[in-house]
């Protein structure tokens, strides 16, 4: 067992390529390439599982980790370390990916019908990325990996665009590619100053270091802004709504939300927590607005992937500020709400891309009435927007409270309550658009067009969405241990803490020394 | 107790029911359909009366007579099971904690009971509609959720079942989702109710800020070790809680919803809009009576806001011609009256309103249910008339109904409405003005009641092409049961009643020390129900269809419903609207926001000149940058790289300084 534990997270992000090249060299024959993929994801996933089931909660420090020289840099062994491991905070996304992975295979079924091979290979070449995201621990692996997911990205967007694909993967780079150059200076200038890209060293030695705040300071707004954008974050998020209108529905159920969150939490948060609680009264600010703003501006949507781009604008934000209320609750809310929205947003756009394949059109106006026709579809999608919404018993309501209430409790009473304004304004949008789709009379479209109801492989894809929507919200205990104990809660050295993680937070990776060699 | 209750299984069943219907029912034969649907609800009232069977036996036969000296043994102690752990992050911890007491052992009843005669009369009501089966998954659903926000130990959890009640009447409402009036009204019903679920949640956090728990019990026990504090941040918590209740229980401000939600199916009025998810935020204020009782100013609140309801909705139910929506606003004037005695400190006077309430409310939509069906989907009271001969059990069952809710003796709705008026008047100077609006309600209640009553009943049939037929007997039996306890619901008397609940709400209400006055005042409103009556028979006796009231000054200001639906309209909705467009999304995000980006990207021309090469479109050219960079990682993995890095690493930390 430990042999595999010593490998596992390797596998994890070789089994992905290992499908890229198996497709990539096979011919490009029916279904081959979509069929090789579906295997691919879900052995990966499987792969994956390992991680919950051997995961030891509240044991400090990262698990499954490896650390190995890669690249040497200077004579005494300093340089590039294939450094990975997973903490609570970082499993489960490694775990939501994996599910991820045939969840997307199966929406481009149906939708992806040419360059079959291109698609698919790339496809697992960003699974592949995005592991590595999760996982890596060494500065510069993940930064590497960092810009990989950016690539097959901005391909697919400009290759697959449903109207004018170019110009929104132009957008999309532009806006995720320019933040990450700054993102590498400050990479490399931790490196010139510390000689390691290794993130448990690096956080040892930040917090003892006495290099001058002015650069420290800019060091750490490389990083965040870096992330805010990939989030995204009010007002960064100009290229999402393009993004969401041109990728496939694979990809943007990638595109936003957990790399950001994700490497907030870990890099930001984790490696500068001075900096990050310095700038938390400007990002409180900021989430907040971006809560109201991507809801209103999604009220007013006539798209639905726009809508949705706005939805997420509003949601993100509110993880953001769960974040950067630096409360014990409601970090663990933002954590598993980034875990939900994965979930929601993957089933929400499964069903979109239901609805765009068969009817060839992403105008809310064009719809009405298609309850009748795809009853089945109609269903899954109340259930998804109700999981969206925050309904009590759906996994959405869990963190939606844990951040709510620990903002609330822990940070700003005022804040809270504008932020919780979305309640109602969250209702507002996915009820309306439920109604414009699926309900009233039936449009002229809806009656002349015909549509089947869910295939096959949109409904294993859903199926299993929707009961772990179900189950994350009746039993959020099967994940928050894990969650709770993740390498860097929000404990500060000589910074005075919040009451809230007093109380609850366990013992704390102070031997990272031990694993620093 | 002995043993126990198996709680859990009150709400599961029926939620068992709507997974069996819900996802299996479009192929189930209809009558597996009916009988999941059936026996959910059945099994589930047969728990709660093997429950309220085995406090009965607990409380007054196993009790032995010496125990009355030695302890409170004859007094049922609320039996609370736990299973499990919900939400258990940060400093958050909640259970699934269920709770049982007088309060809801009455409300279970009244709940499981009701609700199982409304599933029966649904069979029949809805025998011919398509989604047939969909409506009892339904229907199920809701009694789970609603089961879930009476049994719940903590706030939490009784949200759960509050926001799932408001789904169930969401689905039930937009039942008919091809209708865009009933899409419509199932959109605004669960939005007005988020307004108010609003206000629920920041209560909630403020309970988490003051108290640290959610549990009913812990706040409890907290506020009782400190009998000195009133007022304050307690006062915020309440009009907080208070907001949630107004939503949900449809009083002003929020009650807009409730009228449109007469689009669904008239059982469901009955069952959800009138019985009993309706009269969730007076149980949600019985259940937290320990804060509110802290708070006077709260208090007072709760009695205005009961206290204007009621007139007001009762003075729109005067002229409306739906026969459907006349029974809403008296729903919306009833839970007025339910409001007024929580705010006045009778919260067992109010529950016993609510349960009464439940009996004649569900009696009458039952009954308007069965005369519209009876006339093939007729609303309209002004084509109806002369049904009592085509129709008699539902006249006499509706004609208990119409005596109970306009409070005559001795009709259930009068030992009710009378408790809660004459805890009004012993309340102070403010209760004298209660009193006298509640009485005034009394009046207009009886005169509308009957309004409808001739308009339907009496008189020659309007429209003769509807022949009207008597329901089937699956939606009788429903109606005489009902009418029964319409008649003999209140005979318990407010003073029992009173005494079993004490232990839940505790004991606010001033005895009845003062036997004459009680009686002077329910003669009285008495008389003036009968007035109300008497005003109705001169006007609509033998009425054409001509409506008497419209020459009256104020009838357009009632007909139009005072215009608040539209008032909301353009100083909410549509000033909403308009700025998330014009200012939101055109300025903000196209203008400031589009136009900073759009000259970040000219001054980036050269990194767009390369991209746009890159983007030829060409699968070579990608596969060909594709394979650049790749020998650029293998170049960077093989070269030796002290040389190269150390120069950037220089490069840098200059930079750095």
């Amino acid at each position: 067992m430990d042999a595999i534990d010593n490998s596992i997270l390797t596998w994890i992000l070789l089994a992905p390529i290992a499908g890229a090249i198996l497709i990539a060299v096979l011919p490009d024959r029916g279904k081959l390439p979509a069929w090789l993929s579906l295997i691919t994801t879900l052995v990966t996933f499987g792969l994956t599982l390992h991680l919950p089931a051997h995961f030891i909660p509240g044991q400090p420090g990262f698990q499954f980790e490896i650390n190995k020289p890669w690249i040497a840099l200077s004579p005494d062994g300093a340089g590039i370390f294939y450094h990975v491991g997973v903490d609570g905070l970082s499993m489960w996304l490694v775990v939501l990916s994996g599910l991820l992975g045939p969840v997307g295979v199966l929406a481009s079924w149906n939708a992806i019908k040419e360059r079959k091979k291109v698609f698919y290979s790339l496809f697992m070449v960003q699974q592949s990325a995005m592991f590595g995201v999760f996982v890596a621990l060494d500065l510069m692996v993940y930064y590497g990996f960092w810009e990989l997911t950016l690539v097959p990205m901005a391909v697919l967007i400009a290759m697959y665009g449903r109207k004018d694909g170019p110009r929104a993967a132009t957008k999309f780079f532009l806006f995720t590619f320019i933040p990450s150059a700054p993102l590498l200076v400050a990479i490399l200038w931790l490196y010139a100053k510390t000689g390691t890209f290794n993130f448990t060293d690096l956080r040892v030695i930040l917090a003892n270091s006495t290099f001058s705040s002015g650069a420290m300071f800019w060091v750490a707004l490389a990083f965040l802004v870096a992330f805010a954008v990939k989030v995204p974050v009010f007002p960064l998020h100009g290229w999402l709504a393009d993004s969401f209108s041109e990728a496939p529905v694979a990809l943007s159920m990638v595109i936003a939300g957990k790399l950001g969150l994700y490497s907030m939490l870990r890099f930001h948060v984790g490696l500068f927590p001075v900096q990050s609680r310095a700038i938390a009264p400007v990002l409180i600010a900021l989430t907040v607005i971006g809560v109201l703003y991507g809801a209103c501006l999604a009220l007013v949507q006539r798209d639905f992937w726009k809508l949705i781009a706005f939805a997420s604008v509003s949601h993100f934000s509110l993880i953001t500020l769960g974040i950067y209320g630096f409360t014990l609750t409601g970090r663990d809310g933002a954590i598993y709400q980034t875990l939900n929205e994965g979930v929601i947003e993957g089933a929400l756009f499964v069903l979109l891309g239901v609805l765009d394949t068969r009817y060839t059109t992403s105008q809310i106006a064009s719809y009405g009435g298609v309850a009748a026709k795809l009853p089945r579809t109609a269903s899954f999608f109340v259930i998804t927007i109700l999981a969206m919404a925050g309904l009590p018993m759906l996994n959405g309501f869990i963190g939606e409270f844990l951040i709510l209430s620990g903002t609330f409790t822990g940070v700003s009473k005022g804040w809270a309550i504008v932020a919780t304004i979305t309640v109602i304004l969250g209702a507002a949008y996915v009820l309306w658009l439920v109604q414009r789709i699926f309900y009233g009379p039936e449009s002229p479209m809806a009656t002349t067009q015909p549509a089947v109801d869910l295939r096959i492989n949109e409904w294993v894809a859903l199926v299993p969405l929707a009961l772990l929507m179900l189950v994350m919200g009746v039993a959020p205990n099967l994940w928050m241990p894990a969650i709770e104990h993740t390498a860097d809660s929000p404990r500060v050295p000589q910074q005075v803490q919040t009451t809230d993680a007093q109380q609850k937070t366990g013992p704390m990776p102070m031997n990272i020394a031990a694993e620093a060699k | 107790m002995n043993g126990p209750l198996y709680l859990w299984l009150i709400p599961l069943l029926p939620f068992a029911g709507f997974l069996i219907n819900g996802i299996l029912g479009a192929r189930l034969p209809k009558w597996l359909v009916t009988t999941v649907a059936l026996v959910a609800p059945a099994a589930s009232f047969a728990v709660v009366l093997r429950a309220a069977a085995s406090v009965y036996l607990y409380t007054h036969i196993q009790c032995p007579p010496a125990c009355n000296v030695c302890g409170p043994c004859s007094v049922m102690r609320p039996v609370v099971e736990t299973f499990g752990t919900w939400i258990n992050a940060g400093s958050l911890h909640v259970d699934f904690t269920f709770v049982l007491d007088q309060l809801s052992l009455v409300m279970l009843l009244v709940i499981t009971g009701v609700g199982f005669l409304i599933h029966i009369y649904s069979v029949g009501y809805m025998h011919d509609d398509r989604g047939y089966w969909r409506y009892f998954a339904y229907l199920n659903l809701f009694l789970f959720f609603m089961t879930v926000l009476v049994l719940a130990g903590n706030a939490l959890l009784m949200f759960v079942g509050w926001e799932g009640v408001g789904l169930a009447s969401y689905l039930h409402i937009g039942f008919w989702y091809q209708k865009t009036s009933a899409a419509d009204a199932g959109k605004k019903a669960f939005i007005v109710n988020r307004i108010g679920d609003f206000g629920f949640l920041i209560g909630m956090f403020l309970l988490l800020a003051i108290f640290g728990s959610l549990s009913f019990s812990d706040i409890a026990a907290k506020l009782a070790a400190s009998p000195g504090w009133t007022g304050g941040v307690l006062t915020t918590i309440c009009i907080c809680l208070l907001i949630g209740a107004i939503g949900k229980s449809a009083q002003l401000p929020l009650y807009v919803w409730l009228p449109d939600a007469m689009e669904g199916p008239t059982p469901v009025s009955a069952l959800i809009h009138a019985a009993t998810m309706v009269t969730a935020g007076v149980y949600m204020i019985a259940r937290t009576h320990f804060l509110f009782d802290r708070s006077p100013l709260a208090m007072l609140i709760v009695a205005i806001v009961g206290a204007a309801t009621a007139l007001f909705a009762a003075t729109i139910g005067l002229v409306q011609t739906d026969i459907k929506r006349v029974l809403a606003y008296s729903t919306v004037s009833q839970l007025g009256y339910m409001f007024l005695g929580c705010g006045v400190a009778a919260y067992s006077a109010a529950i016993f309103h609510l349960m009464t309430h439940g009996f004649f409310k569900a009696l009458l939509f039952l009954a308007a249910g069965s005369v519209i069906h009876g006339l093939g989907g007729e609303q309209d009271m002004r084509r109806m008339g002369g049904l009592r001969k085509q129709m008699p059990i539902t006249f006499w069952t509706m004609t208990a109904a119409v005596l109970a809710i306009a409070g005559f003796f001795p009709f259930s709705g009068f030992f009710s409405k009378d408790a809660i008026l004459y805890a009004a008047f012993l309340h102070g100077t403010s209760g004298k003005i209660f009193w006298f609006i509640g009485l005034f309600t009394a009046l207009l209640t009886a005169f509308y009641m009957f309004r409808l009553w001739y308009l339907t009943f009496m008189g020659k049939p309007r429209t003769p092409e509807l022949h009207a037929h008597e329901s089937s007997w699956s939606m009788l039996g429903p109606l005489v049961i009902l009418a029964l306890l319409s008649i003999g619901g209140g005979w318990i008397g407010a003073g029992r009643f009173g005494a079993f609940l004490t232990p839940a709400v505790g004991n606010n209400t001033v005895e009845a020390a003062n036997n004459h006055l009680e009686v002077i005042l329910s003669i009285v409103a008495v008389l003036v129900a009968a007035l109300g009556w008497y005003i109705a028979h001169m006007l609509y006796r033998s009425n054409e269809g001509r409506e008497p009231l419209a020459s009256l000054p104020g009838y357009p200001v009632l007909e139009h419903k005072y215009w608040v639906d539209e008032l909301y309209g353009a100083v909410i909705v549509k000033p909403l609207l308009a700025t998330s467009r014009f200012v939101l999304e055109w300025i903000v995000e196209f203008a400031i926001l589009g136009g900073i980006a759009w000259l970040l990207g000219g001054i980036m021309t050269f990194s767009g000149a390369i991209l746009q090469r890159w983007q030829s479109g060409n699968l070579r050219s990608y596969a060909a940058w594709l394979a650049a960079g790749a020998a650029a990682l293998l170049l960077f993995a093989l070269v030796s790289w002290n040389t190269v890095l150390a120069h950037i690493g220089i490069h840098t930390s200059m930079a750095g300084h």
